[in-house]
Protein backbone atom coordinates (compact mmCIF):
# COMPACT_ATOMS: atom_id res chain seq x y z
CA UNK A 1 0.00 0.00 0.00
CA UNK A 2 2.88 2.48 0.93
CA UNK A 3 4.82 1.88 -2.25
CA UNK A 4 1.85 2.21 -4.33
CA UNK A 5 0.64 5.74 -2.81
CA UNK A 6 4.40 7.06 -3.29
CA UNK A 7 4.15 5.76 -6.98
CA UNK A 8 1.26 7.44 -7.14
CA UNK A 9 2.43 10.96 -5.59
CA UNK A 10 4.92 10.50 -7.69
CA UNK A 11 3.38 9.90 -10.93
CA UNK A 12 1.18 12.87 -10.56
CA UNK A 13 3.56 15.48 -9.79
CA UNK A 14 5.89 14.73 -12.48
CA UNK A 15 2.78 14.46 -15.31
CA UNK A 16 1.81 17.89 -13.61
CA UNK A 17 5.14 19.38 -13.92
CA UNK A 18 5.85 17.94 -17.28
CA UNK A 19 2.41 19.71 -18.49
CA UNK A 20 2.85 23.04 -16.51
CA UNK A 21 6.53 23.43 -18.33
CA UNK A 22 5.23 22.56 -21.38
CA UNK A 23 2.56 25.55 -21.16
CA UNK A 24 5.02 27.90 -19.64
CA UNK A 25 8.06 26.81 -22.73
CA UNK A 26 4.77 27.57 -25.16
CA UNK A 27 3.53 30.85 -23.69
CA UNK A 28 7.13 32.32 -24.05
CA UNK A 29 7.84 31.38 -27.33
CA UNK A 30 4.17 32.07 -28.23
CA UNK A 31 4.01 35.56 -26.44
CA UNK A 32 7.09 35.94 -24.65
CA UNK A 33 6.22 39.91 -24.01
CA UNK A 34 3.44 39.77 -22.18
CA UNK A 35 4.48 40.89 -18.71
CA UNK A 36 3.02 39.32 -15.68
CA UNK A 37 0.73 41.91 -13.85
CA UNK A 38 0.46 40.96 -10.18
CA UNK A 39 1.31 43.73 -8.29
CA UNK A 40 -2.27 44.94 -7.85
CA UNK A 41 -4.88 41.88 -7.66
CA UNK A 42 -8.15 41.87 -10.11
CA UNK A 43 -8.97 38.12 -10.15
CA UNK A 44 -8.53 35.74 -13.24
CA UNK A 45 -10.59 35.47 -16.39
CA UNK A 46 -13.82 33.06 -15.35
CA UNK A 47 -11.53 30.63 -17.94
CA UNK A 48 -9.10 29.78 -16.12
CA UNK A 49 -11.26 29.54 -12.86
CA UNK A 50 -13.20 26.16 -12.99
CA UNK A 51 -12.25 22.72 -14.24
CA UNK A 52 -14.60 23.49 -17.15
CA UNK A 53 -13.11 26.26 -18.46
CA UNK A 54 -9.51 25.12 -18.24
CA UNK A 55 -10.41 22.32 -20.59
CA UNK A 56 -12.25 24.63 -23.02
CA UNK A 57 -9.29 26.69 -23.07
CA UNK A 58 -6.76 24.09 -23.70
CA UNK A 59 -9.25 22.86 -26.28
CA UNK A 60 -8.78 26.31 -28.23
CA UNK A 61 -4.98 26.10 -27.72
CA UNK A 62 -4.50 28.90 -24.85
CA UNK A 63 -1.19 28.01 -22.90
CA UNK A 64 -2.32 29.98 -20.34
CA UNK A 65 -4.98 27.03 -19.95
CA UNK A 66 -2.55 24.63 -20.52
CA UNK A 67 -0.10 25.53 -17.30
CA UNK A 68 -3.83 25.64 -15.48
CA UNK A 69 -4.24 22.19 -16.50
CA UNK A 70 -1.23 21.19 -14.81
CA UNK A 71 -1.86 22.74 -11.53
CA UNK A 72 -5.35 21.02 -11.97
CA UNK A 73 -3.48 17.97 -12.09
CA UNK A 74 -1.25 18.97 -9.22
CA UNK A 75 -4.50 19.42 -6.89
CA UNK A 76 -6.04 16.48 -8.36
CA UNK A 77 -2.91 14.17 -7.18
CA UNK A 78 -3.35 14.43 -3.09
CA UNK A 79 -7.38 13.89 -4.36
CA UNK A 80 -6.68 10.83 -5.98
CA UNK A 81 -4.16 9.61 -3.27
CA UNK A 82 -7.21 9.78 -0.88
CA UNK A 83 -9.64 8.22 -3.02
CA UNK A 84 -6.73 4.65 -3.90
CA UNK A 85 -6.44 5.32 0.44
CA UNK A 86 -10.37 4.26 0.45
CA UNK A 87 -9.90 1.10 -1.91
CA UNK A 88 -6.74 0.18 0.56
CA UNK A 89 -8.48 0.64 4.08
CA UNK A 90 -11.33 -1.65 2.33
CA UNK A 91 -8.65 -4.42 1.30
CA UNK A 92 -7.70 -4.72 4.50
CA UNK A 93 -11.18 -4.32 5.99
CA UNK A 94 -10.80 -1.61 7.73
CA UNK A 95 -14.10 -0.28 7.62
CA UNK A 96 -13.66 2.52 10.48
CA UNK A 97 -10.76 4.09 8.40
CA UNK A 98 -12.94 3.65 5.16
CA UNK A 99 -15.08 6.23 6.55
CA UNK A 100 -13.01 8.50 7.72
CA UNK A 101 -11.22 8.32 4.41
CA UNK A 102 -14.23 8.66 2.56
CA UNK A 103 -15.49 12.11 4.48
CA UNK A 104 -11.96 13.73 3.55
CA UNK A 105 -12.88 12.85 0.02
CA UNK A 106 -15.95 13.88 -0.52
CA UNK A 107 -14.95 17.55 1.16
CA UNK A 108 -12.00 17.32 -1.31
CA UNK A 109 -14.54 16.87 -4.10
CA UNK A 110 -16.92 19.14 -3.18
CA UNK A 111 -14.19 22.23 -2.76
CA UNK A 112 -12.72 21.27 -6.40
CA UNK A 113 -16.38 21.66 -7.78
CA UNK A 114 -16.77 24.59 -6.51
CA UNK A 115 -19.25 23.95 -3.73
CA UNK A 116 -19.48 26.55 -1.26
CA UNK A 117 -19.81 25.70 2.11
CA UNK B 1 12.75 45.39 -5.19
CA UNK B 2 13.03 43.53 -8.78
CA UNK B 3 10.69 45.71 -10.51
CA UNK B 4 13.06 46.17 -13.51
CA UNK B 5 13.28 42.52 -14.62
CA UNK B 6 11.62 41.83 -17.85
CA UNK B 7 9.39 38.84 -18.13
CA UNK B 8 11.49 36.35 -18.85
CA UNK B 9 14.21 36.98 -16.10
CA UNK B 10 11.29 37.69 -13.79
CA UNK B 11 10.13 34.06 -14.36
CA UNK B 12 13.54 32.96 -13.83
CA UNK B 13 13.76 34.83 -10.73
CA UNK B 14 10.81 33.51 -9.59
CA UNK B 15 12.54 30.13 -9.96
CA UNK B 16 15.28 30.41 -8.12
CA UNK B 17 13.73 31.52 -5.38
CA UNK B 18 11.09 29.05 -5.09
CA UNK B 19 14.20 26.33 -6.07
CA UNK B 20 15.28 27.71 -2.45
CA UNK B 21 12.22 28.00 -0.42
CA UNK B 22 11.31 24.49 -1.43
CA UNK B 23 14.92 23.57 -0.34
CA UNK B 24 14.73 24.99 3.04
CA UNK B 25 10.87 24.17 3.39
CA UNK B 26 11.58 19.99 2.69
CA UNK B 27 14.91 20.11 4.82
CA UNK B 28 13.02 21.71 7.75
CA UNK B 29 9.72 19.50 7.33
CA UNK B 30 7.70 23.19 7.31
CA UNK B 31 6.89 23.31 3.61
CA UNK B 32 7.93 25.94 1.04
CA UNK B 33 5.15 27.90 1.45
CA UNK B 34 6.18 29.44 4.80
CA UNK B 35 8.83 31.45 3.38
CA UNK B 36 7.50 31.66 -0.35
CA UNK B 37 4.68 34.27 0.32
CA UNK B 38 6.46 36.45 2.22
CA UNK B 39 9.33 35.98 -0.26
CA UNK B 40 6.96 37.17 -3.45
CA UNK B 41 5.26 39.68 -1.76
CA UNK B 42 8.24 41.56 0.03
CA UNK B 43 10.99 40.85 -2.65
CA UNK B 44 8.78 41.17 -5.75
CA UNK B 45 6.12 43.29 -4.66
CA UNK B 46 3.25 40.52 -5.98
CA UNK B 47 -0.10 41.24 -4.69
CA UNK B 48 -0.34 38.79 -1.69
CA UNK B 49 -3.92 37.55 -2.74
CA UNK B 50 -1.64 36.17 -5.95
CA UNK B 51 1.35 35.14 -3.68
CA UNK B 52 -1.20 32.57 -1.40
CA UNK B 53 -2.68 31.41 -4.38
CA UNK B 54 0.74 30.45 -5.74
CA UNK B 55 2.02 29.53 -2.33
CA UNK B 56 -0.35 26.79 -1.83
CA UNK B 57 -0.16 25.33 -4.81
CA UNK B 58 3.40 24.82 -4.55
CA UNK B 59 2.87 23.52 -0.76
CA UNK B 60 0.56 20.93 -2.85
CA UNK B 61 3.67 20.33 -4.75
CA UNK B 62 6.07 20.21 -2.00
CA UNK B 63 4.54 17.29 -0.25
CA UNK B 64 3.73 15.14 -3.18
CA UNK B 65 6.85 15.06 -4.37
CA UNK B 66 8.49 14.74 -0.70
CA UNK B 67 6.00 12.48 0.33
CA UNK B 68 6.25 10.22 -2.38
CA UNK B 69 10.18 9.42 -1.00
CA UNK B 70 9.44 9.42 2.95
CA UNK B 71 6.31 6.91 2.42
CA UNK B 72 8.30 4.46 1.20
CA UNK B 73 10.84 4.81 4.09
CA UNK B 74 8.43 4.07 6.63
CA UNK B 75 8.25 7.07 8.83
CA UNK B 76 5.30 8.41 7.94
CA UNK B 77 1.85 7.12 9.54
CA UNK B 78 -0.96 6.85 7.01
CA UNK B 79 -3.56 5.94 9.31
CA UNK B 80 -2.89 8.92 11.60
CA UNK B 81 -2.46 11.30 8.82
CA UNK B 82 -5.67 10.38 7.17
CA UNK B 83 -7.73 10.84 10.79
CA UNK B 84 -6.29 14.16 10.99
CA UNK B 85 -7.06 14.96 7.73
CA UNK B 86 -10.91 15.06 8.53
CA UNK B 87 -9.77 18.04 11.07
CA UNK B 88 -7.78 19.80 8.93
CA UNK B 89 -9.77 19.41 6.03
CA UNK B 90 -12.39 21.13 7.04
CA UNK B 91 -10.60 23.84 8.86
CA UNK B 92 -8.61 24.75 5.61
CA UNK B 93 -12.43 25.03 3.70
CA UNK B 94 -13.50 27.52 6.60
CA UNK B 95 -9.89 29.18 6.75
CA UNK B 96 -10.79 29.14 2.60
CA UNK B 97 -13.38 31.06 3.21
CA UNK B 98 -12.90 33.45 5.91
CA UNK B 99 -9.81 35.00 4.08
CA UNK B 100 -12.58 37.33 1.66
CA UNK B 101 -13.64 38.20 5.41
CA UNK B 102 -10.21 39.51 6.24
CA UNK B 103 -7.81 42.34 4.53
CA UNK B 104 -4.50 42.18 3.23
CA UNK B 105 -3.51 44.21 5.73
CA UNK B 106 -4.51 41.39 8.41
CA UNK B 107 -3.45 38.82 7.00
CA UNK B 108 0.21 39.64 6.30
CA UNK B 109 0.58 40.39 10.28
CA UNK B 110 -1.30 36.87 11.18
CA UNK B 111 1.27 35.25 8.46
CA UNK B 112 4.10 36.89 10.35
CA UNK B 113 3.03 35.58 13.42
CA UNK B 114 3.07 32.22 12.01
CA UNK B 115 6.37 32.87 10.69
CA UNK B 116 7.98 33.86 14.25
CA UNK B 117 6.28 30.52 15.62
CA UNK B 118 7.60 28.68 12.85
CA UNK B 119 11.27 30.29 13.21
CA UNK B 120 10.66 29.35 16.83
CA UNK B 121 10.04 25.68 16.01
CA UNK B 122 12.81 25.25 14.12
CA UNK B 123 15.32 27.02 16.46
CA UNK B 124 13.88 24.25 19.00
CA UNK B 125 15.99 20.79 20.08
CA UNK B 126 14.01 18.20 17.93
CA UNK B 127 15.03 15.19 20.41
CA UNK B 128 13.77 16.19 23.26
CA UNK B 129 9.75 15.14 23.32
CA UNK B 130 9.52 12.19 26.06
CA UNK B 131 7.86 8.84 24.48
CA UNK B 132 5.16 7.35 26.48
CA UNK B 133 4.80 3.74 27.47
CA UNK B 134 1.01 3.63 27.06
CA UNK B 135 -1.96 5.21 24.77
CA UNK B 136 -4.56 6.87 24.03
CA UNK B 137 -7.66 4.65 24.48
CA UNK B 138 -8.98 6.60 21.33
CA UNK B 139 -5.36 5.89 19.48
CA UNK B 140 -5.31 2.34 20.07
CA UNK B 141 -9.51 2.26 19.07
CA UNK B 142 -7.84 4.02 16.04
CA UNK B 143 -4.71 1.72 15.65
CA UNK B 144 -2.81 4.37 15.71
CA UNK B 145 0.48 3.14 17.32
CA UNK B 146 3.55 1.92 15.10
CA UNK B 147 7.00 1.66 14.25
CA UNK B 148 9.17 3.69 12.85
CA UNK B 149 12.89 3.23 11.38
CA UNK B 150 15.30 4.42 13.75
CA UNK B 151 19.65 3.61 13.70
CA UNK B 152 19.05 1.12 16.64
CA UNK B 153 16.40 -0.73 14.22
CA UNK B 154 12.55 -0.43 14.42
CA UNK B 155 11.36 1.25 17.02
CA UNK B 156 7.62 1.51 18.96
CA UNK B 157 5.85 4.49 19.62
CA UNK B 158 2.32 4.98 21.60
CA UNK B 159 0.09 7.99 20.73
CA UNK B 160 -1.23 10.48 23.01
CA UNK B 161 -3.91 12.77 23.83
CA UNK B 162 -6.01 12.32 20.22
CA UNK B 163 -8.93 14.85 20.90
CA UNK B 164 -6.36 17.89 21.68
CA UNK B 165 -3.89 16.62 18.28
CA UNK B 166 -7.85 17.02 16.20
CA UNK B 167 -8.69 20.23 17.44
CA UNK B 168 -5.35 21.84 17.02
CA UNK B 169 -5.42 20.25 13.66
CA UNK B 170 -8.40 21.91 13.19
CA UNK B 171 -6.73 25.49 13.83
CA UNK B 172 -3.89 24.27 11.67
CA UNK B 173 -5.91 23.40 8.31
CA UNK B 174 -7.68 27.08 9.28
CA UNK B 175 -4.69 28.60 9.06
CA UNK B 176 -3.28 27.20 5.58
CA UNK B 177 -6.55 28.03 4.13
CA UNK B 178 -6.46 31.41 5.19
CA UNK B 179 -2.62 32.27 4.26
CA UNK B 180 -2.45 29.27 1.51
CA UNK B 181 0.81 28.13 3.65
CA UNK B 182 1.41 24.29 4.50
CA UNK B 183 0.95 25.11 8.02
CA UNK B 184 3.80 22.50 8.46
CA UNK B 185 5.23 23.91 11.43
CA UNK B 186 1.45 23.84 13.48
CA UNK B 187 1.22 20.25 12.41
CA UNK B 188 3.89 19.39 14.20
CA UNK B 189 3.16 21.21 17.38
CA UNK B 190 -0.22 19.62 17.24
CA UNK B 191 1.37 15.98 16.09
CA UNK B 192 5.23 16.31 18.30
CA UNK B 193 4.06 18.37 21.57
CA UNK B 194 0.07 17.18 22.26
CA UNK B 195 -0.18 13.35 20.36
CA UNK B 196 3.71 12.49 21.46
CA UNK B 197 4.99 11.14 17.74
CA UNK B 198 8.13 10.82 17.41
CA UNK B 199 9.72 13.97 16.17
CA UNK B 200 10.36 12.10 12.64
CA UNK B 201 7.21 10.52 11.93
CA UNK B 202 5.92 13.73 12.75
CA UNK B 203 7.31 15.62 10.46
CA UNK B 204 6.86 13.31 7.61
CA UNK B 205 3.23 12.50 8.46
CA UNK B 206 3.12 16.15 8.39
CA UNK B 207 4.49 16.54 5.47
CA UNK B 208 2.08 13.83 3.92
CA UNK B 209 -1.28 15.83 4.88
CA UNK B 210 0.07 19.24 3.91
CA UNK B 211 -1.15 18.26 0.14
CA UNK B 212 -4.41 16.94 1.20
CA UNK B 213 -4.69 20.44 3.28
CA UNK B 214 -4.00 22.16 0.62
CA UNK B 215 -5.32 20.48 -2.12
CA UNK B 216 -9.35 21.16 -0.20
CA UNK B 217 -8.20 25.51 -0.03
CA UNK B 218 -6.70 24.95 -3.34
CA UNK B 219 -10.29 24.65 -5.02
CA UNK B 220 -11.36 27.93 -3.42
CA UNK B 221 -8.81 29.81 -4.71
CA UNK B 222 -8.92 28.77 -7.88
CA UNK B 223 -12.44 29.54 -8.22
CA UNK B 224 -11.98 32.53 -6.72
CA UNK B 225 -9.11 33.82 -9.29
CA UNK B 226 -6.58 33.92 -7.32
CA UNK B 227 -4.35 31.30 -8.87
CA UNK B 228 -2.16 33.03 -11.83
CA UNK B 229 -0.79 30.65 -14.26
CA UNK B 230 2.04 32.62 -15.11
CA UNK B 231 3.22 33.04 -11.66
CA UNK B 232 2.36 29.79 -10.72
CA UNK B 233 4.05 28.44 -12.91
CA UNK B 234 7.79 29.09 -12.26
CA UNK B 235 7.02 29.31 -8.72
CA UNK B 236 5.26 25.70 -8.25
CA UNK B 237 8.00 24.73 -10.82
CA UNK B 238 10.81 25.97 -8.72
CA UNK B 239 9.81 24.67 -5.30
CA UNK B 240 9.00 21.18 -6.79
CA UNK B 241 12.87 21.02 -7.77
CA UNK B 242 14.01 22.04 -4.67
CA UNK B 243 11.81 20.15 -2.50
CA UNK B 244 12.92 17.22 -3.71
CA UNK B 245 16.87 18.21 -3.16
CA UNK B 246 15.74 18.68 0.49
CA UNK B 247 14.27 15.04 1.15
CA UNK B 248 16.95 13.74 -0.52
CA UNK B 249 19.68 15.44 2.03
CA UNK B 250 17.17 14.83 4.81
CA UNK B 251 17.45 11.05 5.61
CA UNK B 252 21.10 10.96 6.37
CA UNK B 253 22.29 14.88 6.96
CA UNK B 254 22.98 16.54 10.45
CA UNK B 255 21.10 19.91 9.31
CA UNK B 256 21.17 21.57 12.53
CA UNK B 257 23.43 24.57 11.72
CA UNK B 258 21.11 25.30 8.04
CA UNK B 259 17.86 24.59 10.53
CA UNK B 260 19.37 27.69 12.69
CA UNK B 261 20.02 30.05 9.38
CA UNK B 262 16.30 29.36 8.38
CA UNK B 263 15.46 30.35 11.39
CA UNK B 264 16.37 33.47 10.80
CA UNK B 265 15.74 33.80 7.96
CA UNK B 266 11.72 33.08 8.27
CA UNK B 267 11.71 35.30 11.87
CA UNK B 268 13.30 38.42 10.05
CA UNK B 269 10.85 37.82 7.33
CA UNK B 270 7.78 37.54 9.80
CA UNK B 271 8.64 41.12 11.40
CA UNK B 272 8.73 42.29 7.57
CA UNK B 273 5.81 40.87 7.13
CA UNK B 274 3.98 42.30 10.20
CA UNK B 275 5.54 45.85 9.66
CA UNK B 276 3.86 46.21 6.57
CA UNK B 277 0.90 44.19 7.11
CA UNK B 278 0.66 47.10 10.46
CA UNK B 279 1.71 50.45 8.31
CA UNK B 280 -0.80 48.97 5.14
CA UNK B 281 1.70 48.60 2.64
CA UNK B 282 0.36 44.96 1.61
Amino acid sequence: MDRLIGGLLRGGVILSAAITLAGGVWHFVQAGSVMPHDRTFHGEPAELRSVGGVLRGVAEGHSWSLIQLGLLILIATPIARVAFSVYAFAAEGDHTYVIITLIVLAALAASLAGLQL
Amino acid sequence: MLGTLGPLELTLALLVVAALAGFLGSLTGLGGGVVLTPALTLLFGIDLRYAIGASLVSAIATSSGAASAYVREGYSNVRIGMFLEVATVFGALAGAMLATWVSTSALAVILGLVLLQSAWLSGQNQEGAVEAASSDPLAAKLRMDSVYPTAQGMRHYHVQRVKAGFALMFGAGAISGLLGIGSGSLKVIAMDRAMRIPFKVSTTTSNFMIGVTAAASAGVYLNRGYVDPLLVMPVMLGVLAGSLGGARVLSGASVKALRWVFAAVVGFMAVQMIVSGIRGKV
